[in-house]
Protein backbone atom coordinates (compact mmCIF):
# COMPACT_ATOMS: atom_id res chain seq x y z
CA UNK A 1 0.00 0.00 0.00
CA UNK A 2 1.27 3.28 -0.90
CA UNK A 3 1.56 6.29 1.52
CA UNK A 4 -0.49 9.29 1.22
CA UNK A 5 1.58 11.42 3.20
CA UNK A 6 4.96 11.12 4.20
CA UNK A 7 7.28 13.59 6.34
CA UNK A 8 10.69 13.30 6.97
CA UNK A 9 12.79 15.51 9.70
CA UNK A 10 10.17 18.65 9.40
CA UNK A 11 11.66 21.42 11.09
CA UNK A 12 10.34 25.32 11.87
CA UNK A 13 11.71 27.60 14.06
CA UNK A 14 9.89 31.02 15.03
CA UNK A 15 12.70 33.45 15.78
CA UNK A 16 14.44 31.13 18.74
CA UNK A 17 11.34 29.17 19.28
CA UNK A 18 11.42 26.14 17.50
CA UNK A 19 8.44 24.66 16.93
CA UNK A 20 8.74 21.46 14.80
CA UNK A 21 11.89 19.88 16.09
CA UNK A 22 12.60 17.20 13.44
CA UNK A 23 8.96 15.78 12.59
CA UNK A 24 8.64 12.52 11.14
CA UNK A 25 5.15 10.79 10.21
CA UNK A 26 4.24 7.93 7.96
CA UNK A 27 0.25 7.74 6.46
CA UNK A 28 -0.69 4.65 4.56
CA UNK A 29 -3.46 5.62 2.17
CA UNK A 30 -6.80 5.05 3.21
CA UNK A 31 -6.08 5.43 6.57
CA UNK A 32 -6.60 7.48 9.89
CA UNK A 33 -3.40 9.36 11.69
CA UNK A 34 -4.69 10.83 14.80
CA UNK A 35 -1.99 13.59 16.16
CA UNK A 36 -2.05 13.74 19.98
CA UNK A 37 -0.45 16.16 22.26
CA UNK A 38 -0.02 19.08 24.25
CA UNK A 39 -0.91 22.89 23.54
CA UNK A 40 1.99 24.08 21.75
CA UNK A 41 2.98 20.68 20.77
CA UNK A 42 3.20 21.55 17.07
CA UNK A 43 0.40 19.59 15.29
CA UNK A 44 -1.10 22.68 13.61
CA UNK A 45 2.51 23.83 12.58
CA UNK A 46 2.90 19.95 10.91
CA UNK A 47 -1.02 20.68 9.46
CA UNK A 48 0.38 23.67 7.63
CA UNK A 49 3.28 22.74 6.13
CA UNK A 50 1.67 19.46 4.97
CA UNK A 51 -1.45 21.39 3.67
CA UNK A 52 1.52 24.17 1.81
CA UNK A 53 0.32 27.24 4.21
CA UNK A 54 4.07 27.65 5.30
CA UNK A 55 7.26 26.46 4.24
CA UNK A 56 9.55 23.87 6.58
CA UNK A 57 13.11 25.08 7.22
CA UNK A 58 14.27 21.88 6.47
CA UNK A 59 12.92 18.35 5.51
CA UNK A 60 10.54 16.64 3.11
CA UNK A 61 7.19 16.00 2.87
CA UNK A 62 4.76 14.67 0.21
CA UNK A 63 1.39 14.60 -0.05
CA UNK A 64 -0.29 12.12 -2.42
CA UNK A 65 3.30 12.05 -4.17
CA UNK A 66 3.63 15.60 -4.59
CA UNK A 67 6.00 17.52 -2.62
CA UNK A 68 4.58 19.79 0.00
CA UNK A 69 7.29 22.84 -1.39
CA UNK A 70 7.80 22.26 -4.86
CA UNK A 71 4.96 20.60 -5.91
CA UNK A 72 2.26 22.56 -3.99
CA UNK A 73 -0.10 23.49 -7.18
CA UNK A 74 -0.63 19.89 -7.89
CA UNK A 75 -0.49 18.93 -4.34
CA UNK A 76 -3.76 21.58 -3.72
CA UNK A 77 -5.90 19.43 -6.15
CA UNK A 78 -6.46 16.79 -3.83
CA UNK A 79 -6.08 17.72 -0.26
CA UNK A 80 -8.81 19.25 1.62
CA UNK A 81 -8.15 21.35 4.35
CA UNK A 82 -9.63 22.50 7.41
CA UNK A 83 -7.33 24.98 10.40
CA UNK A 84 -7.63 24.91 13.87
CA UNK A 85 -10.01 28.07 12.94
CA UNK A 86 -12.85 27.96 11.05
CA UNK A 87 -11.97 29.64 7.36
CA UNK A 88 -15.21 31.17 6.05
CA UNK A 89 -16.45 34.33 4.58
CA UNK A 90 -18.46 36.53 6.83
CA UNK A 91 -20.14 38.35 4.16
CA UNK A 92 -21.26 35.13 1.75
CA UNK A 93 -24.09 32.57 2.93
CA UNK A 94 -22.88 29.16 3.81
CA UNK A 95 -24.49 28.09 0.28
CA UNK A 96 -22.42 30.91 -1.50
CA UNK A 97 -19.22 29.74 0.74
CA UNK A 98 -19.66 26.50 -0.65
CA UNK A 99 -20.32 27.19 -4.00
CA UNK A 100 -17.28 29.71 -4.39
CA UNK A 101 -15.02 26.65 -2.55
CA UNK A 102 -16.27 24.59 -5.60
CA UNK A 103 -15.76 26.87 -8.22
CA UNK A 104 -12.28 27.78 -6.82
CA UNK A 105 -12.18 23.66 -7.03
CA UNK A 106 -12.96 23.57 -10.35
CA UNK A 107 -15.90 22.27 -10.18
CA UNK A 108 -17.97 24.05 -12.76
CA UNK A 109 -20.90 26.11 -11.80
CA UNK A 110 -24.31 23.20 -11.74
CA UNK A 111 -21.51 20.87 -9.66
CA UNK A 112 -20.41 23.46 -7.21
CA UNK A 113 -24.10 24.64 -6.42
CA UNK A 114 -25.49 20.45 -6.19
CA UNK A 115 -22.43 19.74 -3.97
CA UNK A 116 -23.61 22.74 -1.76
CA UNK A 117 -26.49 21.94 -1.16
CA UNK A 118 -25.78 18.19 -0.99
CA UNK A 119 -23.15 19.43 2.33
CA UNK A 120 -25.44 22.21 3.84
CA UNK A 121 -27.78 19.15 4.20
CA UNK A 122 -25.26 16.65 5.32
CA UNK A 123 -23.89 19.31 8.04
CA UNK A 124 -27.54 19.85 8.95
CA UNK A 125 -27.26 23.60 7.40
CA UNK A 126 -29.62 23.59 5.05
CA UNK A 127 -31.95 26.23 6.98
CA UNK A 128 -29.29 28.67 7.86
CA UNK A 129 -28.02 27.83 4.27
CA UNK A 130 -29.08 30.96 2.80
CA UNK A 131 -28.23 33.46 5.70
CA UNK A 132 -24.32 35.53 5.91
CA UNK A 133 -22.49 33.87 8.11
CA UNK A 134 -21.40 36.52 9.75
CA UNK A 135 -24.99 35.40 11.69
CA UNK A 136 -23.65 31.24 12.78
CA UNK A 137 -22.53 30.31 15.75
CA UNK A 138 -19.03 29.02 16.86
CA UNK A 139 -20.63 25.11 15.93
CA UNK A 140 -22.05 26.26 12.84
CA UNK A 141 -19.20 27.94 11.03
CA UNK A 142 -16.96 25.01 12.19
CA UNK A 143 -19.45 22.45 10.17
CA UNK A 144 -19.08 24.59 7.09
CA UNK A 145 -15.74 24.93 7.41
CA UNK A 146 -16.04 21.41 6.97
CA UNK A 147 -18.47 20.78 4.58
CA UNK A 148 -15.55 23.25 2.39
CA UNK A 149 -12.98 20.52 2.85
CA UNK A 150 -15.32 18.25 1.30
CA UNK A 151 -16.48 20.09 -1.38
CA UNK A 152 -14.58 18.41 -4.11
CA UNK A 153 -14.27 14.70 -2.08
CA UNK A 154 -10.52 14.78 -1.94
CA UNK A 155 -8.58 12.14 -1.60
CA UNK A 156 -6.68 13.49 1.52
CA UNK A 157 -8.17 15.10 3.94
CA UNK A 158 -6.62 17.40 6.87
CA UNK A 159 -8.65 18.23 10.14
CA UNK A 160 -7.04 20.54 12.77
CA UNK A 161 -9.14 19.91 15.70
CA UNK A 162 -12.36 19.50 14.01
CA UNK A 163 -14.43 18.52 16.73
CA UNK A 164 -13.32 21.57 18.97
CA UNK A 165 -16.53 23.84 19.89
CA UNK A 166 -19.48 21.69 18.69
CA UNK A 167 -22.09 19.94 20.56
CA UNK A 168 -22.02 16.34 21.33
CA UNK A 169 -24.54 15.80 18.62
CA UNK A 170 -23.04 17.50 15.81
CA UNK A 171 -19.55 15.71 16.97
CA UNK A 172 -21.20 12.57 16.94
CA UNK A 173 -22.70 13.19 13.11
CA UNK A 174 -19.09 14.25 11.86
CA UNK A 175 -17.79 10.90 13.17
CA UNK A 176 -20.09 9.33 11.50
CA UNK A 177 -19.23 11.44 8.24
CA UNK A 178 -15.62 10.98 8.94
CA UNK A 179 -16.16 7.31 8.93
CA UNK A 180 -18.28 6.95 6.20
CA UNK A 181 -15.58 9.15 4.65
CA UNK A 182 -12.53 6.49 5.48
CA UNK A 183 -14.79 3.50 4.46
CA UNK A 184 -15.24 5.23 0.61
CA UNK A 185 -11.00 5.38 0.99
CA UNK A 186 -9.94 8.53 1.94
CA UNK A 187 -7.13 9.24 3.78
CA UNK A 188 -7.25 11.13 7.08
CA UNK A 189 -4.80 13.08 9.70
CA UNK A 190 -6.53 14.32 12.20
CA UNK A 191 -5.43 16.26 15.10
CA UNK A 192 -7.24 16.39 18.41
CA UNK A 193 -7.60 17.48 22.00
CA UNK A 194 -9.92 14.56 22.93
CA UNK A 195 -8.26 11.20 23.35
CA UNK A 196 -11.95 8.98 22.74
CA UNK A 197 -12.02 10.84 19.24
CA UNK A 198 -8.51 9.53 18.35
CA UNK A 199 -9.67 5.96 20.30
CA UNK A 200 -12.37 5.58 17.93
CA UNK A 201 -11.10 7.48 14.42
CA UNK A 202 -8.01 6.78 14.29
CA UNK A 203 -6.17 3.44 12.98
CA UNK A 204 -2.78 4.75 14.43
CA UNK A 205 -1.77 7.84 16.93
CA UNK A 206 1.34 9.74 16.99
CA UNK A 207 1.97 11.13 20.20
CA UNK A 208 4.22 14.69 19.62
CA UNK A 209 5.52 16.72 22.30
CA UNK A 210 7.99 19.49 21.67
CA UNK A 211 7.85 19.40 17.94
CA UNK A 212 8.41 15.32 17.03
CA UNK A 213 6.72 12.63 17.71
CA UNK A 214 7.79 10.58 21.07
CA UNK A 215 5.04 7.59 20.53
CA UNK A 216 3.77 6.08 17.95
CA UNK A 217 1.30 2.85 17.23
CA UNK A 218 -2.09 1.86 17.90
CA UNK A 219 -4.41 2.82 20.65
CA UNK A 220 -3.67 -0.52 22.43
CA UNK A 221 -0.15 -0.69 21.59
CA UNK A 222 0.03 2.52 23.45
CA UNK A 223 -2.10 1.75 26.36
CA UNK A 224 0.27 -1.37 26.39
CA UNK A 225 3.26 0.88 26.09
CA UNK A 226 2.72 2.81 29.22
CA UNK A 227 1.58 -0.40 31.77
CA UNK A 228 -1.12 -2.82 32.72
CA UNK A 229 -4.01 -2.07 34.92
CA UNK A 230 -4.65 0.46 36.71
CA UNK A 231 -5.45 0.91 39.91
CA UNK A 232 -7.88 4.23 40.80
CA UNK A 233 -8.94 4.84 44.50
CA UNK A 234 -10.26 7.34 46.54
CA UNK A 235 -10.03 8.26 50.14
CA UNK A 236 -11.42 10.62 53.11
CA UNK A 237 -9.01 13.09 54.55
CA UNK A 238 -5.85 14.38 53.35
CA UNK A 239 -3.92 13.08 56.00
CA UNK A 240 -5.42 9.64 54.94
CA UNK A 241 -4.11 10.50 51.47
CA UNK A 242 -0.61 10.88 52.52
CA UNK A 243 -0.57 7.73 54.42
CA UNK A 244 -2.17 6.15 51.38
CA UNK A 245 0.02 6.68 49.48
CA UNK A 246 3.27 5.31 51.38
CA UNK A 247 1.30 1.95 51.99
CA UNK A 248 1.28 1.96 48.76
CA UNK A 249 4.11 3.42 46.58
CA UNK A 250 6.13 -0.60 46.91
CA UNK A 251 3.19 -1.49 44.63
CA UNK A 252 2.95 0.65 42.04
CA UNK A 253 4.86 -0.43 38.99
CA UNK A 254 5.38 3.81 37.73
CA UNK A 255 4.91 7.07 38.92
CA UNK A 256 1.21 7.52 40.39
CA UNK A 257 -0.25 10.27 39.00
CA UNK A 258 -2.47 12.00 41.79
CA UNK A 259 -5.24 14.60 42.51
CA UNK A 260 -4.44 16.10 45.90
CA UNK A 261 -7.74 17.77 45.44
CA UNK A 262 -10.48 14.91 44.81
CA UNK A 263 -8.04 13.15 47.43
CA UNK A 264 -7.66 10.48 44.32
CA UNK A 265 -4.79 8.55 42.44
CA UNK A 266 -4.26 6.50 40.19
CA UNK A 267 -1.24 4.03 40.02
CA UNK A 268 -0.25 1.52 37.34
CA UNK A 269 -0.02 -2.41 39.21
CA UNK A 270 1.26 -5.48 37.20
CA UNK A 271 -0.79 -8.54 39.30
CA UNK A 272 -4.12 -7.00 38.43
CA UNK A 273 -7.15 -8.03 40.75
CA UNK A 274 -4.57 -9.41 42.96
CA UNK A 275 -2.67 -5.95 43.25
CA UNK A 276 -6.25 -4.54 44.04
CA UNK A 277 -6.78 -6.90 47.20
CA UNK A 278 -3.30 -6.59 48.61
CA UNK A 279 -3.89 -2.44 48.05
CA UNK A 280 -7.10 -2.61 49.89
CA UNK A 281 -5.68 -5.12 52.66
CA UNK A 282 -3.16 -2.85 53.83
CA UNK A 283 -5.52 0.00 53.61
CA UNK A 284 -7.68 -1.60 56.15
CA UNK A 285 -5.46 -2.87 57.94
CA UNK A 286 -3.64 0.91 59.01
CA UNK A 287 -7.66 1.91 59.46
CA UNK A 288 -7.92 4.11 56.24
CA UNK A 289 -11.34 5.02 55.09
CA UNK A 290 -11.61 4.16 50.86
CA UNK A 291 -13.78 6.07 49.96
CA UNK A 292 -14.14 4.12 46.06
CA UNK A 293 -11.72 2.23 44.76
CA UNK A 294 -11.38 0.07 41.04
CA UNK A 295 -9.08 -1.33 38.67
CA UNK A 296 -8.97 -0.30 35.06
CA UNK A 297 -7.52 -0.53 31.84
CA UNK A 298 -5.33 2.37 31.04
CA UNK A 299 -7.13 5.07 28.83
CA UNK A 300 -5.25 7.37 25.72
CA UNK A 301 -5.45 9.89 28.91
CA UNK A 302 -3.24 7.98 30.90
CA UNK A 303 -1.08 7.69 27.48
CA UNK A 304 -1.10 11.35 26.98
CA UNK A 305 -0.36 12.34 30.71
CA UNK A 306 2.49 9.67 31.12
CA UNK A 307 4.18 10.30 27.83
CA UNK A 308 3.78 13.74 28.02
CA UNK A 309 5.14 13.99 31.61
CA UNK A 310 2.23 16.32 32.35
CA UNK A 311 1.39 14.17 35.18
CA UNK A 312 -0.90 16.05 37.49
CA UNK A 313 -0.02 16.87 41.35
CA UNK B 1 -4.50 31.16 -17.76
CA UNK B 2 -7.84 31.20 -18.46
CA UNK B 3 -8.39 29.68 -14.91
CA UNK B 4 -6.49 32.40 -13.41
CA UNK B 5 -9.43 34.61 -14.94
CA UNK B 6 -12.56 32.73 -14.25
CA UNK B 7 -10.65 32.22 -10.56
CA UNK B 8 -10.35 36.03 -10.71
CA UNK B 9 -13.86 36.42 -11.39
CA UNK B 10 -14.82 34.08 -8.54
CA UNK B 11 -13.33 36.32 -6.20
CA UNK B 12 -14.47 39.29 -8.10
CA UNK B 13 -18.42 37.89 -7.31
CA UNK B 14 -17.11 37.58 -3.31
CA UNK B 15 -16.37 41.30 -3.83
CA UNK B 16 -19.17 42.22 -5.14
CA UNK B 17 -21.47 40.04 -2.71
CA UNK B 18 -19.33 42.00 -0.12
CA UNK B 19 -19.86 45.43 -1.13
CA UNK B 20 -23.64 44.95 -2.13
CA UNK B 21 -23.86 43.50 2.06
CA UNK B 22 -22.38 46.10 3.70
CA UNK B 23 -24.03 49.29 2.18
CA UNK B 24 -22.00 51.65 5.11
CA UNK B 25 -19.18 50.76 2.43
CA UNK B 26 -20.53 52.72 0.15
CA UNK B 27 -21.48 55.27 2.77
CA UNK B 28 -18.19 55.69 3.88
CA UNK B 29 -16.58 56.11 0.55
CA UNK B 30 -18.92 59.31 -0.70
CA UNK B 31 -19.20 60.81 2.70
CA UNK B 32 -16.11 62.76 2.59
CA UNK B 33 -15.82 63.73 -0.69
CA UNK B 34 -20.09 65.06 -0.44
CA UNK B 35 -19.08 66.90 2.71
CA UNK B 36 -15.85 68.64 1.12
CA UNK B 37 -18.45 69.58 -2.20
CA UNK B 38 -21.22 71.40 0.24
CA UNK B 39 -18.69 73.23 1.88
CA UNK B 40 -16.32 74.18 -0.87
CA UNK B 41 -19.43 75.28 -2.90
CA UNK B 42 -21.74 76.76 -0.07
CA UNK B 43 -18.88 77.95 2.27
CA UNK B 44 -15.58 78.72 0.42
CA UNK B 45 -16.95 78.99 -3.26
CA UNK B 46 -17.73 82.72 -2.67
CA UNK B 47 -14.21 83.37 -2.13
CA UNK B 48 -12.54 81.49 -4.43
CA UNK B 49 -13.00 83.30 -7.59
CA UNK B 50 -12.57 80.82 -11.27
CA UNK B 51 -12.76 83.45 -14.00
CA UNK B 52 -14.97 82.08 -16.33
CA UNK B 53 -17.26 79.59 -14.52
CA UNK B 54 -18.45 78.61 -11.26
CA UNK B 55 -16.78 77.25 -8.70
CA UNK B 56 -18.64 74.03 -8.95
CA UNK B 57 -18.31 73.00 -12.07
CA UNK B 58 -14.25 73.72 -11.82
CA UNK B 59 -14.63 71.42 -8.70
CA UNK B 60 -16.55 68.47 -9.41
CA UNK B 61 -14.14 66.45 -12.00
CA UNK B 62 -11.73 66.78 -9.69
CA UNK B 63 -13.67 65.56 -6.33
CA UNK B 64 -14.63 62.63 -8.86
CA UNK B 65 -10.81 62.03 -8.72
CA UNK B 66 -10.54 62.22 -4.87
CA UNK B 67 -13.53 60.35 -4.83
CA UNK B 68 -11.75 57.39 -6.22
CA UNK B 69 -8.58 57.76 -4.27
CA UNK B 70 -10.83 57.60 -1.26
CA UNK B 71 -12.64 54.63 -2.06
CA UNK B 72 -9.23 52.18 -3.07
CA UNK B 73 -7.81 53.92 0.25
CA UNK B 74 -11.52 51.72 1.86
CA UNK B 75 -11.13 48.74 -0.04
CA UNK B 76 -7.26 48.48 0.80
CA UNK B 77 -8.97 48.59 4.69
CA UNK B 78 -10.90 46.03 3.97
CA UNK B 79 -7.86 43.76 2.11
CA UNK B 80 -6.02 43.80 5.22
CA UNK B 81 -8.95 43.05 7.42
CA UNK B 82 -9.73 40.32 5.18
CA UNK B 83 -6.02 39.13 5.65
CA UNK B 84 -7.06 38.97 8.89
CA UNK B 85 -9.70 36.44 8.58
CA UNK B 86 -9.14 32.76 7.79
CA UNK B 87 -10.68 32.91 4.89
CA UNK B 88 -7.65 33.74 3.09
CA UNK B 89 -5.79 30.79 4.34
CA UNK B 90 -8.63 28.66 2.44
CA UNK B 91 -7.70 30.19 -0.27
CA UNK B 92 -3.79 29.29 0.06
CA UNK B 93 -4.54 25.41 0.43
CA UNK B 94 -7.43 25.35 -2.71
CA UNK B 95 -5.77 24.76 -6.24
CA UNK B 96 -6.69 28.31 -7.70
CA UNK B 97 -4.25 30.91 -9.20
CA UNK B 98 -2.96 33.29 -6.44
CA UNK B 99 -3.19 36.16 -8.73
CA UNK B 100 -6.85 35.11 -8.33
CA UNK B 101 -7.66 37.24 -5.17
CA UNK B 102 -5.86 40.71 -5.98
CA UNK B 103 -7.35 40.60 -9.72
CA UNK B 104 -10.38 39.45 -7.92
CA UNK B 105 -10.07 41.71 -5.31
CA UNK B 106 -9.07 45.21 -7.63
CA UNK B 107 -11.91 44.01 -10.19
CA UNK B 108 -14.71 44.47 -7.06
CA UNK B 109 -13.15 47.57 -6.50
CA UNK B 110 -13.91 49.19 -9.95
CA UNK B 111 -17.46 48.27 -9.11
CA UNK B 112 -17.53 50.24 -5.81
CA UNK B 113 -15.95 53.48 -7.75
CA UNK B 114 -18.01 52.61 -10.48
CA UNK B 115 -21.46 53.44 -7.61
CA UNK B 116 -19.45 55.90 -5.56
CA UNK B 117 -18.81 58.29 -8.82
CA UNK B 118 -22.63 58.22 -10.09
CA UNK B 119 -23.39 58.57 -6.83
CA UNK B 120 -20.92 61.90 -7.21
CA UNK B 121 -22.33 62.80 -10.01
CA UNK B 122 -25.43 62.87 -9.11
CA UNK B 123 -24.62 65.69 -6.16
CA UNK B 124 -22.76 67.52 -8.57
CA UNK B 125 -25.52 67.94 -10.96
CA UNK B 126 -27.49 68.94 -7.98
CA UNK B 127 -24.66 71.64 -7.13
CA UNK B 128 -25.15 73.21 -10.38
CA UNK B 129 -21.59 70.71 -12.35
CA UNK B 130 -22.73 70.16 -15.77
CA UNK B 131 -21.40 68.03 -18.54
CA UNK B 132 -21.18 70.59 -21.49
CA UNK B 133 -19.04 68.14 -24.10
CA UNK B 134 -20.39 65.66 -25.92
CA UNK B 135 -22.04 62.20 -24.87
CA UNK B 136 -19.01 60.04 -26.50
CA UNK B 137 -16.92 62.58 -24.80
CA UNK B 138 -18.03 62.34 -21.25
CA UNK B 139 -18.54 58.49 -21.64
CA UNK B 140 -14.58 58.48 -22.23
CA UNK B 141 -14.28 60.62 -19.50
CA UNK B 142 -15.84 57.60 -16.31
CA UNK B 143 -13.60 54.99 -19.02
CA UNK B 144 -10.70 56.91 -18.45
CA UNK B 145 -11.53 57.56 -14.80
CA UNK B 146 -12.50 54.02 -14.07
CA UNK B 147 -9.07 52.67 -15.87
CA UNK B 148 -6.97 55.12 -13.72
CA UNK B 149 -9.07 54.43 -10.16
CA UNK B 150 -8.17 50.14 -11.49
CA UNK B 151 -4.53 51.41 -11.97
CA UNK B 152 -4.34 52.84 -7.73
CA UNK B 153 -6.30 49.93 -6.60
CA UNK B 154 -2.93 47.95 -7.39
CA UNK B 155 -1.20 51.09 -5.36
CA UNK B 156 -3.57 50.92 -2.55
CA UNK B 157 -3.38 46.32 -2.49
CA UNK B 158 0.41 46.79 -2.39
CA UNK B 159 0.34 49.11 0.30
CA UNK B 160 -1.93 46.75 2.21
CA UNK B 161 0.04 43.75 1.40
CA UNK B 162 3.32 44.80 2.90
CA UNK B 163 1.41 46.88 6.17
CA UNK B 164 -1.07 44.11 7.24
CA UNK B 165 -2.07 45.70 10.22
CA UNK B 166 -5.65 47.87 9.94
CA UNK B 167 -4.48 50.63 12.29
CA UNK B 168 -0.84 51.19 10.68
CA UNK B 169 -2.80 51.45 6.96
CA UNK B 170 -5.58 53.68 7.85
CA UNK B 171 -2.78 56.10 9.13
CA UNK B 172 -0.50 55.37 6.06
CA UNK B 173 -3.39 56.15 4.02
CA UNK B 174 -3.95 59.45 5.18
CA UNK B 175 -0.82 60.31 5.72
CA UNK B 176 -0.38 59.82 1.80
CA UNK B 177 -3.10 60.74 -0.24
CA UNK B 178 -3.79 64.37 1.75
CA UNK B 179 -0.64 65.77 -0.28
CA UNK B 180 -1.48 63.83 -3.24
CA UNK B 181 -4.86 65.49 -3.29
CA UNK B 182 -3.97 68.56 -2.14
CA UNK B 183 -1.33 69.45 -3.91
CA UNK B 184 -3.06 68.77 -7.08
CA UNK B 185 -4.95 71.08 -9.15
CA UNK B 186 -8.35 69.56 -7.67
CA UNK B 187 -9.28 72.20 -5.22
CA UNK B 188 -7.10 75.16 -6.65
CA UNK B 189 -5.88 76.96 -9.94
CA UNK B 190 -2.27 74.74 -9.48
CA UNK B 191 -0.80 78.00 -11.08
CA UNK B 192 -1.17 80.60 -7.91
CA UNK B 193 1.17 77.18 -5.98
CA UNK B 194 4.76 78.77 -5.02
CA UNK B 195 7.72 77.28 -7.24
CA UNK B 196 8.63 73.86 -6.12
CA UNK B 197 4.79 73.09 -4.89
CA UNK B 198 3.60 74.48 -8.23
CA UNK B 199 5.79 72.00 -10.49
CA UNK B 200 4.88 68.63 -7.61
CA UNK B 201 0.80 69.72 -8.40
CA UNK B 202 2.17 70.11 -12.23
CA UNK B 203 3.11 66.39 -12.56
CA UNK B 204 1.13 64.92 -9.89
CA UNK B 205 -1.15 62.19 -11.64
CA UNK B 206 -3.99 63.29 -10.02
CA UNK B 207 -3.76 66.97 -11.72
CA UNK B 208 -3.58 65.18 -15.42
CA UNK B 209 -6.53 63.22 -14.66
CA UNK B 210 -8.62 66.28 -13.28
CA UNK B 211 -7.26 68.29 -16.14
CA UNK B 212 -8.56 65.48 -18.60
CA UNK B 213 -11.59 65.16 -16.93
CA UNK B 214 -12.41 68.90 -17.21
CA UNK B 215 -11.67 68.52 -21.02
CA UNK B 216 -13.81 65.68 -21.41
CA UNK B 217 -16.65 66.81 -19.58
CA UNK B 218 -16.41 70.82 -21.25
CA UNK B 219 -15.53 72.44 -17.91
CA UNK B 220 -13.30 74.78 -19.09
CA UNK B 221 -12.78 77.94 -19.20
CA UNK B 222 -10.56 80.07 -21.98
CA UNK B 223 -10.21 82.73 -19.43
CA UNK B 224 -8.31 80.22 -17.30
CA UNK B 225 -5.45 78.90 -19.55
CA UNK B 226 -3.33 75.16 -18.84
CA UNK B 227 0.02 75.60 -17.66
CA UNK B 228 2.61 74.99 -20.12
CA UNK B 229 3.82 71.60 -18.78
CA UNK B 230 3.45 68.40 -21.18
CA UNK B 231 0.96 66.43 -18.78
CA UNK B 232 -1.59 68.87 -18.65
CA UNK B 233 -1.29 70.16 -22.18
CA UNK B 234 -1.56 66.55 -22.83
CA UNK B 235 -3.94 64.94 -19.86
CA UNK B 236 -5.49 62.12 -21.86
CA UNK B 237 -2.09 60.89 -22.89
CA UNK B 238 -0.28 61.63 -19.20
CA UNK B 239 -3.44 59.98 -17.49
CA UNK B 240 -3.07 56.51 -19.72
CA UNK B 241 0.73 56.71 -19.55
CA UNK B 242 0.16 57.71 -15.43
CA UNK B 243 -2.53 54.38 -15.36
CA UNK B 244 0.06 52.04 -17.01
CA UNK B 245 3.11 52.68 -15.31
CA UNK B 246 1.16 52.54 -12.02
CA UNK B 247 -0.42 48.77 -13.31
CA UNK B 248 3.72 47.67 -14.86
CA UNK B 249 4.96 48.72 -10.95
CA UNK B 250 2.50 47.45 -8.99
CA UNK B 251 0.58 44.47 -10.12
CA UNK B 252 4.43 42.37 -9.92
CA UNK B 253 4.88 44.12 -6.59
CA UNK B 254 1.60 43.68 -5.16
CA UNK B 255 1.45 39.86 -6.42
CA UNK B 256 5.13 39.10 -5.19
CA UNK B 257 4.00 40.71 -1.80
CA UNK B 258 0.51 38.24 -1.65
CA UNK B 259 2.73 34.87 -2.65
CA UNK B 260 5.60 35.92 0.17
CA UNK B 261 3.00 35.66 2.59
CA UNK B 262 3.43 32.07 1.96
CA UNK B 263 6.76 31.99 4.52
N1 LIG C 1 3.44 32.26 13.53
C1 LIG C 1 4.08 31.90 14.66
N2 LIG C 1 4.94 32.76 15.24
C2 LIG C 1 5.60 32.42 16.37
N3 LIG C 1 5.48 31.23 16.99
C3 LIG C 1 4.63 30.34 16.48
C4 LIG C 1 3.87 30.61 15.29
N4 LIG C 1 3.12 29.53 15.00
C5 LIG C 1 3.37 28.64 15.98
N5 LIG C 1 4.27 29.10 16.86
C6 LIG C 1 4.80 28.38 18.04
O1 LIG C 1 5.10 27.07 17.66
C7 LIG C 1 4.71 26.13 18.66
C8 LIG C 1 3.81 25.08 18.05
O2 LIG C 1 2.57 25.69 17.75
P1 LIG C 1 1.34 24.89 17.15
O3 LIG C 1 0.30 25.89 16.84
O4 LIG C 1 1.80 24.02 16.05
O5 LIG C 1 0.89 24.00 18.39
P2 LIG C 1 -0.36 23.03 18.53
O6 LIG C 1 0.18 21.69 18.83
O7 LIG C 1 -1.25 23.14 17.36
O8 LIG C 1 -1.07 23.61 19.83
P3 LIG C 1 -2.62 23.74 20.23
O9 LIG C 1 -3.02 22.44 20.82
O10 LIG C 1 -2.62 24.82 21.24
O11 LIG C 1 -3.37 24.09 18.99
C9 LIG C 1 4.07 26.94 19.76
O12 LIG C 1 5.01 27.10 20.80
C10 LIG C 1 3.75 28.26 19.12
O13 LIG C 1 3.87 29.30 20.06
MG1 LIG D 1 -3.14 23.77 17.08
Amino acid sequence: MANAIEATGLVKTYGKHTALDGMDLVVPEGTVLGLLGPNGAGKTTTVRILTTLIRPDSGQARVAGYDVVREAPKLRKVIGASGQYAAVDDHLTGAENLEMVGRLYHLGARRSRQRARELLDRFDLAEAGDRPVKGYSGGMRRRLDLAATLVAQPPVLFLDEPTTGLDPRARIALWDVIAELVRGGTTLLLTTQYLEEADRLADSIAVVDHGKVIARGTADQLKDQVGGDRIELSVTSGSDFEQALRLLAPLSAGEPSLDREALRMTMPVTQGAASLTTALGKLAADGIAVRDAGLRRPTLDDVFLTLTGEVTT
Amino acid sequence: MSTALADGLTIAKRNVIKIKRTPDLLGSVVTFPIVFVLMLVYVFGAMIEIPGMSYAEYMIPGIFVQTVVMSSQITGYTLVLDLQKGIFDRFRTLPMAPSAVLTGQTLGDVLMNAASILVMSLMGLLVGWRINGSPLEAITAFAVLLFFAYAFSWVTATVALALRTPEVFNNIATIVTFPIMFLSNIFIDSSRLAGPLQAIAEWNPVSAVTQALRELFGNTSSALPVPDVWPLQNPLLATLGWSVVLLLVFVPLATRLYKRSVS
